[in-house]
């Protein structure tokens, strides 16, 4: 493996959500990287993870992606995504593609083998224990995100980042681990049923009294944050990298710029 | 013939369901308590992991023996006096039953809970020929009275609020006399479960010593011993197979387990997952009928297998499928359940097991919907006590529907061209740096949109919010790496 400095070389696969909607999570994301001893690059060529197609049962477009990402991501030490979901699709899904071509489940393997979800990469991989953040006097509540939680076992990790930022208080709803009913193409096709079962959530998430909700993925987050604002909700709606990096200068997720009644 | 189908129109159901004051209140039980309490037992039993491994252990080893399981369990059953009736579709499975009910000169039969019988349509072919069948399972017989299918496998009627179920006895028995008080017509009922419960089982008590036949499913098979075991928590399923004559067990093939070992395996962690309790209160294991030295009992004891496209399972990614002990576990935690109830997926079995089966048996155009209906959250395998890849399979059957054109174009399409996009990284960039730009002019106002066009799906219970800023992550980072070169 090719290192410099002996610092790892980390690429960091940015999420479609985040390229779009979201990229001061990207940025975050290479802060608390960066702070925490790695060298990052964002390589270019990069796009999806391919999940769409994958659960839409499109596994030949589904595996030609897969083969880009692998590609792309060949060099690097790790790989690491903002996001438990498409995290989970490389490193859980991506060798069964290519069960008849072994020269690619071979590879597919190995970026499996390097391929983390953030919180669980920062926690799990480089033993950070804490981040270095201004304290920030908030109350939140955190969304379990179902693949990174089922997936990939994340859970502990972004508690445990969140404890060491001063003044943070962590209010549990009562069922966190509870999908949030996006579903990624789902929330379109069944929206009806998406938007019932995100207005549990959002009961759960209004009834824990906390003024912001945390989660690892855009997906949750933009229906989440989509449902609250809906309601008309002062819960504020941020990925947690935005906070573990300090970055919550920029509007909360589906607020403005121009100013929000809090 | 068998239970009217009507997952075709699973949209339109679900539509309805979300509608359904009184399924909403009676969801709420399950997802909560009924939910917690698989958890809280589980938790007290520390080899409860262990004991999932080994239950998958066994299913899996009897799956690749599966001939050799069922011919030992009917060489055992025969031994024991009892008869094993092989029957490879639900015509086949009626018309045996049929015939061994008319050898009684049946005109009465009493049921336990079997959803094998819903899957063959057992209730209303035996009242085409003649025959009353009378649910005993008080769940069963209560939606036998409201003409329903039940909503859930192991509480049928579950979607059944207690003042639905008063209305229903009092339209029902009309005859019904309080308890205790000869002569004094009971009238408006009570909503107390405990008076509910009493009266159905007044009114069912005559109905075991009336019937001619007893019909009921079974859990599990033994091989060893040739017996059939059923799992209740009322003792309706006693009394429905040891009072009449006749006993007639109907299950599927692939409830044979080798051995009574094997059962307190798998019964440890049956009831856990379905109900949270330890043991369900009724674990009633017959074999065979009655023996001279017996004081009571069947003298006929029949077992009518239904294969139904299972052994065609065997093998695909399917085969997980037949492990499935109907504990209810995965429909208990299912998110989409609990928003739509059971009756809204439109035949036998609901919830994750039913979107994942129910393609397989009344086909994929038909079904299509339900293995999409899912969010693939995961907590169904999650819960699943014999580890079935639920959401794998669902995606199999995504990708035979894609396969084979019948996703509908309109969706596939948009795949495809998405699809496409991906794979070409710089029309990519061009059409997400064109859509962003437009999706944050419009809503940089209020950081959100209320409509969108197109997205009718989600911007009608939710707003969308707006790209942080007109430019992707990707364009920021690069003009960010060229202004520090």
């Amino acid at each position: 493996m090719s290192q410099i400095d002996s610092k790892p070389r980390v690429a960091l696969f940015v999420t479609c959500l985040v390229d779009l909607f979201r990229p001061s999570v990207g940025f975050a994301a290479i802060k608390l990287m960066e702070d925490a001893g790695c060298v990052v690059e964002v390589p270019e060529a990069q796009v999806c993870c391919g999940q769409p197609a994958y659960n839409s049962g499109d596994r030949n477009d589904t595996a030609a992606i897969a083969k880009q990402v692998i590609e792309v991501f060949e060099d690097y030490d790790y790989v690491v995504a903002p996001s438990g979901s498409c995290g989970g699709m490389i490193k859980d899904h991506y060798p069964a593609l290519f069960a008849a071509e072994p020269d690619w489940q071979r590879r597919a393997e190995d970026l499996s083998g390097r391929m983390h979800e953030l919180t669980s990469f920062l926690v799990d991989v480089l033993k950070i224990q804490s981040v270095q953040t201004a304290p920030q006097d908030v109350k939140i509540t955190y969304h379990d995100s179902c693949s990174g939680l089922r997936e990939l076992g994340v859970k502990a990790q972004p508690r445990a980042l969140l404890e060491s930022v001063q003044g943070l208080e962590l209010v549990e709803m009562q069922t966190p681990e509870t999908c949030c009913g996006f579903g990624g193409t789902f929330c379109v096709k069944y929206g009806e049923i998406s938007t019932d079962i995100v207005s549990r959530k959002t009961a759960d998430i209004n009834a824990t009294g906390a003024d912001l909700l945390l989660a690892g993925d855009m997906g949750c987050l933009l229906n989440m944050a989509g449902k609250l604002k809906r309601e008309g909700s002062p819960v504020q709606v941020r990925h947690v990298a935005e906070v573990l990096a300090g970055m919550t200068d920029l509007p909360a997720i589906g607020e403005s710029s121009l100013g929000e009644s809090k | 013939m068998s239970m009217q189908i009507t997952a075709q129109n699973f949209e339109a159901n679900a539509a309805k369901a979300l509608k359904d004051p009184n399924l909403r209140k009676a969801m709420q039980i399950i997802g909560g308590p009924m939910a917690s309490r698989r958890v809280e037992t589980a938790r007290e039993l520390p080899e409860f992991e262990a004991l999932r491994d080994e239950g998958v252990k066994i299913k899996n080893h009897v799956l690749k023996h599966i001939d050799l399981y069922l011919e030992k369990f009917e060489q055992q059953l025969t031994a024991r006096g009892g008869k094993l009736h092989w029957c490879r579709t639900p015509r086949e499975a009626r018309e045996t039953i049929l015939a061994l009910c008319r050898s009684r000169n049946a005109k009465l039969v009493t049921k336990g809970k079997s959803m094998v019988t819903e899957e063959i349509g057992l209730n209303a072919f035996l009242e085409e020929h003649g025959i009353t069948p009378v649910e005993t399972d008080l769940g069963e017989y209560i939606i036998q009275l409201a003409h329903e299918p039940p909503s859930h496998i192991i509480g049928p009627a579950l979607h059944k609020t207690r003042e639905q179920v008063a209305e229903l006895f009092e339209d029902h028995h009309p005859d019904y006399e309080l308890p205790n008080m000869p002569g004094v017509k009971a009238g408006p009922r009570s909503t107390e479960p405990q008076v509910l419960v009493t009266e159905a089982r007044q009114v069912l008590r005559d109905r075991y010593f009336q019937a001619d036949v007893g019909i009921t499913g079974a859990n599990f098979l033994i091989a060893e011993t040739g017996a059939t075991v059923i799992v209740t928590n009322e003792g309706n399923g006693d009394l429905t197979q040891s009072l009449p004559k006749m006993h007639i067990a109907v299950s599927s093939i692939e409830k044979v387990i080798p051995n009574l070992e094997d059962l307190s395996t798998i019964l440890r962690i049956l009831a856990r997952s379905a109900t949270g309790q330890e043991m369900s209160c009724y674990t009633t294991l017959s074999c065979g009928p009655k023996r001279p030295e017996d004081k009571d009992g069947p003298e006929e004891f029949h077992v009518v297998l239904l294969d139904n496209g299972r052994s065609e399972m065997l093998g695909t990614a399917l085969e997980p499928l037949l492990r499935c002990i109907r504990c209810g576990a995965c429909m208990n935690n299912c998110p989409v359940y609990h928003s739509v109830g059971g009756h809204a997926y439109g035949w036998v079995y609901p919830g994750p097991i039913g979107a994942a089966l129910d393609p397989h048996m009344i086909g994929l155009e038909t079904a299509r919907h339900l293995p999409n209906a899912s969010t693939f959250c995961g907590k169904c395998e999650e819960v699943c006590p014999m580890r079935i890849p639920l959401p794998d399979v669902m995606r199999w059957w995504r990708e035979q529907a894609h396969e084979k054109q019948i996703t509908p174009p309109l969706q596939r399409w948009g795949i495809e061209a998405w699809a496409f996009a991906a794979k070409h990284p710089w029309l990519y960039r061009l059409g997400a740096g064109i859509a962003i730009g437009l999706l944050n002019m419009l809503g940089k106002d209020k950081g959100r949109l209320a409509s969108l066009p197109l997205a009718g799906g989600w911007t009608d219970g939710r707003d969308f919010p707006a790209p942080q800023s007109a430019s992707t992550f990707m364009s920021q980072y690069k003009s960010k790496q060229g202004a520090a070169r």
